[in-house]
């Protein structure tokens, strides 16, 4: 799962859904990979626009990662660096395995082979 | 030849073996790259913006695979382990979800520029055991796409009806949610091609739906 998709997912159980605490979720025990990918500025200036830049940060923490600055940069659009460093901590950062839990209920989602697993038990289904 | 939707719930039956026989299958991977390239022509995106995507029971990326051609970047979700094992063996783009659609679109609100779902959705009409209850899991999954899409962000769902039941029961739901709703027929005429898709639409946009 790309470091990206941190940003958007969020628990799935319905009690949750009017919880603020329910995303981000907090990352534990996590192992990273770097996955070459082809840059694409127009596609990070076009997500940056939609980034939760404070859930941005705090996942990046949780992953061992506390060197993002703590506000949204502007004009980044003419910024190359900064577009390349976001380019590889969004995209090219994996979550090849870990925990994702989360903060109003207490699930714990697995991720596996890069793949969160979702389901839920019955208990917690719609 | 039986519906697989009356064999068994997906996550049974789309097993390993299953799973690789309908990927490897050059007419299933023709059919399914048809029907993508016909939602994403139903979807009407801006080409000139790269788009984060969807996809509803993305399988083994099949789907997936088109919409990396086409430039986007997406999520996909399928209820699978096998299928979504198989995506991993061949490499896919997109980020992949262990999930159930009828437990809802586990993302926030405005994630998605478009969504879309090739061969899916017919199973939620499904109930497999009590706590199974269609309506209760179309409900789930309407509202929750909803949400994740942004604001005029459309949904273009190619799927199998059992009958004309389902077509009520699913645009139904999609209405309920809030969706502007529509069901574009290809091939009608024909017993053999005709397929339905989904065209629904969350809010206005200014771009034509
Ligand atoms: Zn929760």
């Amino acid at each position: 799962m790309k470091f990206l998709t941190t940003n958007f997912v969020k628990c799935a159980v319905k009690s949750c859904d009017a919880s603020e605490k329910s995303f981000p979720l907090k990352y534990e025990e996590c192992q990273l990979q770097s996955e070459e990918q082809e840059f694409n500025p127009a596609f990070i200036v076009s997500m940056l626009d939609r980034i939760d830049w404070d859930a941005l940060v705090s996942v990046a923490a949780d992953l061992g990662n506390r060197s993002i600055p703590a506000e949204k940069p502007e004009n980044i659009e003419q910024n190359e660096a900064l577009l390349r460093e976001l380019h590889s901590l969004l995209l090219e950062t994996q979550i090849v395995e870990g925990k994702m839990m989360c903060q109003n209920c207490g699930h714990i989602y697995y991720i596996k082979d890069s793949i969160p697993n979702f389901l839920l038990p019955p208990h917690l289904a719609n | 030849m039986s519906r697989p939707e009356e064999i068994a719930p997906p996550e049974f039956f789309y097993n390993d073996q299953e799973a690789k026989k309908y990927t490897a299958s050059t007419r299933v991977q023709h059919i399914q790259a048809k029907m993508t390239l016909r939602s994403l022509e139903l979807l009407n995106l801006d080409p000139d913006i790269p788009q984060l995507i969807l996809d509803v029971g993305c399988g083994s990326g099949l789907s997936g695979e088109i919409l990396t051609e086409e430039g986007h970047t997406w999520i996909g979700m399928d209820i699978s382990a096998d299928m979504l094992a198989t995506a991993l063996d061949r490499d896919v783009e997109g980020d992949l979800f262990l999930a159930d659609m009828g437990s809802g679109v586990p993302f926030r609100p405005g994630t998605f520029d478009a969504a879309i779902s090739i061969s899916a959705i017919q199973w939620l009409c499904n109930a497999d055991t009590h706590s199974n209850e269609p309506k209760v899991r179309l409900t789930r999954f309407f509202n929750t796409l909803y949400g994740a899409l942004k604001r005029g962000g459309k949904f273009v769902g190619q799927f199998y009806p059992a009958n004309e039941d389902q077509i009520i029961q699913i645009t139904g739901a999609a209405k309920v949610a809030g969706f502007q709703c529509g069901v574009v027929i290809d091939d009608p005429e024909s017993k053999k091609n005709k397929k339905h898709y989904l065209v629904l639409q969350a809010g206005t946009s200014d771009r034509p739906l």
